[in-house]
């Protein structure tokens, strides 16, 4: 371990080399990049369009949804998926006037989880778990994630939904965008909003599901709602926003797996939540400074310093 | 430790009577069961009447969030060796003051810069909890009683606690609960008429931070949100005066709690998965009874109060 750091200290080109020629941090690179950009895209319009709650509720559906499935003795991805795309399709029938109640979500999902603890505590204590003594991680590993735990069947299909999700949200972009700033102008024109929007949470869902794989449950919203927060910082151009947003995204799957490889007391999980975070505040930061350098020289009046260009 | 090992604990001797009297007699022959239902007393009153005021003022998703930041608060104390009090409310503090800090929303459409941060600093907090977890070894059993609840032994001196925070935020909110009222239905008459909004806002907010702080230790960080959301829902679904939901709120947060911790106490199954199936059906039974009064016509308005959004 200390090996590999001091390698990866020292010549950072060997040290990746080193990190990639292992076959779990190969896969959790490829999966952990493409489920990244599919949350900095879909995560772009959650906060467009004020979802941002819906996609917290999200989480703990995701939670519900694998250890119920885990209780039943199926493949955890199976009930992972299912919860998240009924959960999604359930609020999208539920909005009224383009969103669903705070309120009426947080009741659901705050009784969801509690159904997620009553599943944990029957595959834990359940005498027909497969898994036999050591079931508790389990719940742990579907709430923060275990990217490097992914088998190769598992990072191939996990890559593939998340291409599929990229290209669904790219090839409703336009139409999303256009119903998302102005639902009333759009109806009017003829686009179907409302199939819109629930054909966008059923991606939120997937990506949520996808999301739950790489940094767990309960972190989605690190992925979903942060690179898209600080992209909305840096321009107001929402195409140029959306490529950033996946951007950063990405690179905080890659800082975030290459901290976890360097120092292996850190948890993949909080690395790659914490470099996203650092994203946002480090564009937080940027943005107020120049943005208070460009009042300052926009307002001539303020002082002999603004003659200064 | 489970709940179970409540069962186990008290032998054969413990088992669900017709007697109610008898039954609540087992429940009370034991002192970390009354220290629970001391406790559970407590947080019932606090959340059910700071989270009428959260449903009112439209910030479920604040609340959740300052829910779940429990839990890094928690783990971060124990991991330093600090009285888990300590930290609980430490971090749900500084967590209000930090969303408190974060640039209001501009209009119903755009870009929801407020809940975007919002979504950071949970996502941010929980992968913190998780890092802080990660490096106390030996500690992920631990890791489910700080998420899901635990309220085997709670001890004389963490009721006192329990007891101090929620007199004192409990009469904040009876000093300023006038003005925070009449702030949080209109607030651009609230503003012109010289009432301190701003003020207010953040002072509500650390209420609820503390308000979250002392509920997660009895029902765990994730299943906080279910005692502050579902009884002020409930009850507001009954009847649209402040003057009698509030009372009903915490008549139902009562009810549910002492229900929840009754029925846990006989049953393998843990405190939060019952308190928040109590919660949600009280939920869905105001929903529906608020229905079928409509239905009869008993009823010329909506009953529900009006909050321009």
């Amino acid at each position: 371990m200390s090996l590999h750091a001091a390698l990866a200290a020292g010549n950072p080109v060997t040290g990746i080399g080193h990190m990639l020629a292992l076959p779990f941090e190969l896969r959790a690179y490829v999966a952990g990049t493409l489920i990244a950009a599919a949350a900095g895209l879909v995560g772009y319009f959650v906060v467009l369009r004020s979802q941002v709650f819906t996609g917290d509720a999200l989480s703990h559906v995701a939670f519900t949804g694998a250890l119920a499935a885990l209780a039943a003795g199926i493949d955890l991805r199976a009930g992972l998926f299912a919860a998240c795309v009924i959960f999604a399709i359930a609020m999208g029938a539920l909005a009224r006037g383009g969103r669903a109640d705070d309120v009426v979500i947080g009741n659901v999902f705050a009784w969801i989880l509690g159904l997620g603890v009553f599943f944990l505590t029957v595959y834990t204590t359940g005498a027909s778990a497969t898994g036999g003594g050591n079931n508790g991680g389990s719940g742990v590993n579907v709430l923060f994630g275990s990217i490097f735990g992914l088998t190769a069947g598992q990072t191939t299909i996990a890559a593939v939904i998340a291409a599929a999700v990229i290209a669904a949200i790219l090839a409703i972009a336009r139409p999303l965008l256009f119903a998302s700033i102005d639902p009333a102008v759009a109806a009017a024109r003829g686009l179907p909003v409302r199939l819109l929007g629930t054909g966008f949470l059923i991606l939120v869902g997937i990506t949520a599901g996808e999301a739950t794989q790489a940094v767990g449950a309960l972190l989605i919203l690190g992925l979903l709602a942060t690179p898209a927060a600080a992209a909305q910082r840096l321009t107001t151009r929402p195409f140029l926003a959306l490529w950033i947003s996946a951007g950063i995204a990405v690179a905080s799957i890659w800082a975030g797996l290459g901290i976890a490889y360097a120092a292996s007391s850190i948890p993949p999980s909080f690395a790659i939540i914490a470099a996203a975070a650092a994203a946002y505040v480090i564009t937080l930061a940027a943005t107020t400074i120049t943005r208070r350098t460009a009042h300052v020289q926009a307002a001539p009046a303020t002082g002999p310093a603004s003659s200064a260009p | 430790m489970t709940p179970g090992a409540a069962g186990l604990l008290t032998g054969p001797g413990t088992s669900l009577t017709w007697n109610i009297g008898s039954d609540i007699s087992q429940v009370l022959a034991f002192h970390f069961m009354v220290n629970a239902v001391r406790a559970g007393t407590i947080i019932a009153v606090a959340a059910g009447v700071i989270g009428w005021f959260m449903i009112l003022r439209r910030q479920s998703f604040a609340g959740h969030t300052l829910a779940v930041v429990a839990f890094p608060g928690a783990s971060g104390a124990i991991l330093l060796g600090l009285p888990a009090a300590a930290g609980y409310f430490g971090f749900c503090i500084a967590a209000a003051l930090l969303i408190a800090a974060a640039p209001r929303s501009q209009a119903d459409t755009g870009f929801s810069a407020e809940s975007a941060v919002i979504g950071t600093v949970q996502a941010f907090a929980l992968a913190c909890g998780f890092l802080f977890v990660s490096l106390y070894k030996g500690f992920l059993d631990g890791i489910t009683g700080l998420l899901f609840g635990s309220f085997l032994g709670i001890t004389d001196s963490q009721v006192l606690t329990l007891l101090a925070a929620a007199a004192a935020a409990l009469s904040v909110l009876a000093v300023t609960g006038r003005p925070l009222f009449f702030a949080s239905t209109d607030p651009d008459v609230a503003a012109a008429r010289g009432v301190p909004v701003r003020a207010l806002s953040v002072v509500f907010l650390v209420l609820l931070g503390v308000a979250a702080a002392e509920v997660s230790q009895i029902t765990g960080a994730l299943l906080v949100f279910a005692l502050l959301v579902m009884p002020a829902a409930a009850a507001q679904q009954l009847t649209a005066r402040p003057a009698l939901s509030l009372p009903l709120t915490v008549i139902i947060a009562l009810a549910v709690t002492w229900l929840g911790l009754g029925v846990s106490y006989f049953s393998v199954y843990p405190v939060g998965f019952f308190v928040t199936t109590f919660g949600f059906a009280a939920y869905v039974l105001a929903v529906a009874a608020r229905q079928a009064a409509d239905r009869l016509g008993r009823r010329p308005r909506p009953a529900k109060i009006a909050v321009s959004a």
